[in-house]
């Protein structure tokens, strides 16, 4: 038996990396510039999406088990919201990066950073959360009525 | 000031901001907790601890002024900043005390409401709706009030359809509640941009500054108010806008209808105070038009028609419902009033309803865990079979009435003398009418309960069958503390009408 979906299989597999690494650009880059935590997380997200797709929902949940995803939402807004609690353990205001490091404008620099990566662990997740959450309600599509 | 050694340095200086983001951060941590029954403690102590520093705050304001709070040291009117004032101090103490009593009785009542796999979560999203409450009482930054508004509702869809284990009709009133809540959020923001286009700044100090200067600006600004009422009288349930409450109301778990009963609604109307007297002013000519014909409007006919409605239903959740929009009439006449006896004598009876109406939604929440009986005509014989719940809902229901000694009276007289000194002559009857709508709909319950007699049981006619004490608790708190009120016991009476003076103040000019 031949695989019909071999070349999107191919492909999808190359693409699903660079879709993550993308994701990862966007996200540092957002430091600087357009981008940041939301928008690299639902490119992350996208990238499991595609390979949900193409291999189907139980090798999606496989590679990224739901058990992961319920973490990933707390996880998220827990280092957003422990970025805060530190600054508060370091004498500051909540969410006041400046007491994060020696020179106030690192301290900026590093918050954001902690910040940004509790964004993408949330977007991601609840964006991967949603697709399950959908695409557990159907039967799969049968071989022959793609 | 020897009270103020209670509380640490700390919570005066960082307490606004750690009132929402303790409830928001365990929230987090109660969705991922192994173990089931944890997740009730760590929500106990988060209601607690937050009740403890709202109380500080409350204090606080009344000694020292108000607090001003900058969210990551970024002054307004560029950064988010929390403001605890006269009018939002007593909120923020209501909602937590409100927010803790309302989990004492969740731990009983859970057991066979909410499905053991589903209680961790349901614990997370009241913390997340608790902590959207708070948010949009405290801050000063009108984007965020936004934010919060969606936080708190987002999360109260998910508690309604909770109820799905008991009754499936819940989710029905959850997804209708969905959809006008969202077009109620949708209005609000939509307003919002109108104000931002008027003024070019989102903090609510800031705003009301540069509409005054404007003296209340274009018509930008004009259609900006006329959106922000419409959204926030669907948060509130303003007459013609509450046609989703007594749905979600009675399909919700109990529980959440006694937080959402005594807190969501209130923190809506704290927020058609805090926009319509701090951002806009009353002095405004489209504002005081609003304020007499629509909004005085709405509650004349709110409080006479609900009213009229809750005598015919059968469903004492939706009786009770009925009468909270009906109430609603009441504060918004008040607010409508727009004097500064009327101002308090609203915000008073907004306090009061939330004691009041805590108070009957946790008896009835009793009787549905003793019995799963709902309906007025089961109640017969309940004063036999559960005495002291049905005290402690009599209590509640002479309250709402408006019997003398009781809060209700307290609050009414001071809303019939505020309408007297504007000599609107029909608002006191209308008030008077509709109070005496209000005996027939709990008469008729009350009536039930205490001639009626208890159904017979494999033939004995007589069983009693209290509810448990961590039910019992609250309800007696909140009946208690209603009678406190009427009949000013420990000043609890007067603390509470100086409270709302405070307010009324703060509305009508000046921080106090």
């Amino acid at each position: 038996m031949h695989d019909p979906h071999v070349i999107l299989k191919v492909i999808s597999k190359f693409l699903v990396p660079f879709i993550a690494l993308f994701a990862f650009y966007v996200q540092f880059h957002g430091d600087f510039g357009p981008g940041g935590g939301f928008q690299a997380g639902v490119i992350l997200a996208s990238a499991v999406i595609l390979y949900a797709l193409i291999f189907g929902l139980e090798a999606a949940k496989k590679a990224f088990p739901p058990s992961w995803v319920r973490i990933g939402m707390s996880s998220g807004v827990l280092l957003y919201g422990g970025t805060g609690v530190l600054t508060w353990i370091l004498g500051g205001d909540f969410l006041s990066y400046g007491v994060l490091a020696h020179d106030p404008a690192h301290g900026q620099h590093y918050g954001i950073i902690a910040v940004e990566l509790g964004v993408l662990c949330s977007v991601t997740t609840v964006m991967i959360a949603i697709f399950y959450a959908f695409g557990s309600r159907q039967p799969e599509v049968d071989e022959d009525n793609w | 000031m020897s009270s103020m050694s209670l509380f640490p340095q700390w919570i005066f200086e960082q307490g606004p901001a750690f009132l929402i983001v303790l409830p928001l951060l365990m929230g987090a941590v109660t969705a991922i907790l192994p173990n089931r029954s944890m997740a009730w403690w760590v929500t106990f102590f988060v209601t607690l601890i937050c009740t403890y520093t709202a109380f500080g705050l409350f204090q606080h304001i009344y000694f020292d002024g108000f607090l001003l709070y900058t969210m990551g040291g970024w002054a307004p009117p560029h950064g988010i900043s929390l403001i605890v004032d006269g009018l939002s101090a007593p909120i923020l103490l209501l909602i937590s005390v409100m927010a803790m009593l309302t989990v004492i009785y969740a731990l009983p009542s859970s057991i066979s409401e909410i499905e053991p796999k589903k209680r961790a979560p349901f614990y997370a999203a009241f913390l997340i709706c608790f902590a959207g409450l708070m948010g949009m009482v405290i801050t000063g930054d009108a984007f965020n009030v936004f934010v919060f508004l969606e936080v708190s509702s987002i999360s109260t869809y998910v508690l309604v359809a909770m109820g799905a284990a008991r009754d499936r009709r819940s989710l029905a009133a959850a997804y209708n509640y969905l959809i006008m809540g969202s077009i109620g959020a949708t209005f609000f923001v939509i307003g919002l941009g109108f104000l931002f286009m008027e003024t070019g700044t989102l903090n609510m100090a800031e705003m009301s500054a540069i509409l005054s200067e404007l003296n209340g600006g274009t018509r930008v600004s004009k259609v900006g108010y006329g959106f922000i009422i419409v959204g926030l009288g669907l948060k509130i349930a303003m007459f013609p806008l509450h046609t989703w409450l007594p749905r979600a109301y009675a399909y919700a778990p109990t529980k959440i209808t006694i937080f959402l009963a005594s807190t969501a609604t209130k923190a809506a109307i704290y927020l058609l105070l805090r926009f319509t007297f701090t951002v806009f002013d009353p002095s405004f000519d489209y504002i005081a038009v609003m304020l007499k014909y629509l909004i005085m409007g709405a509650a004349i006919v709110g409080m006479v028609l609900a009213s009229f409605q809750a005598i015919f239903q059968s469903d004492v959740r939706r009786v009770l419902a009925y009468s909270s929009v009906a109430q609603v009439g009441y504060i918004l006449l008040g607010i409508g009033i727009a004097t500064s006896s009327g101002l308090a004598a609203g915000y008073l009876h907004l306090l009061n309803h939330a004691i009041i109406k805590g108070c009957l939604f946790i008896s009835v929440g009793a009787f549905w865990y003793r019995f799963g009986i709902t309906r007025v005509s089961d109640f017969s014989g309940l004063f036999k079979t559960m005495p002291l719940t049905m005290g402690a809902f009599t209590l509640g229901g002479l309250s709402l009435v408006g019997v003398p000694f009781t809060a209700g009276f307290v609050s009414k007289v001071k809303l019939i003398l505020a309408a007297a000194e504007q000599e609107m002559w029909w608002a006191v009857l209308v008030i008077v009418f509709s109070s005496v709508l209000a005996i027939v709909y709990i008469g008729r319950i009350i009536i039930v309960a205490y001639f009626g007699s208890p159904p017979k049981i494999n033939g004995s006619t007589f069983i009693k069958n209290e509810a448990p004490f961590m039910m019992l608790f609250p309800m007696w708190v909140l009946g208690l503390m209603s009678i406190a009120i009427g009949v000013n016991a420990f000043g609890i009476g007067d603390g509470f009408v100086s409270a709302s003076e405070i307010a009324a103040s703060v509305l009508l000019g000046g921080r106090g």
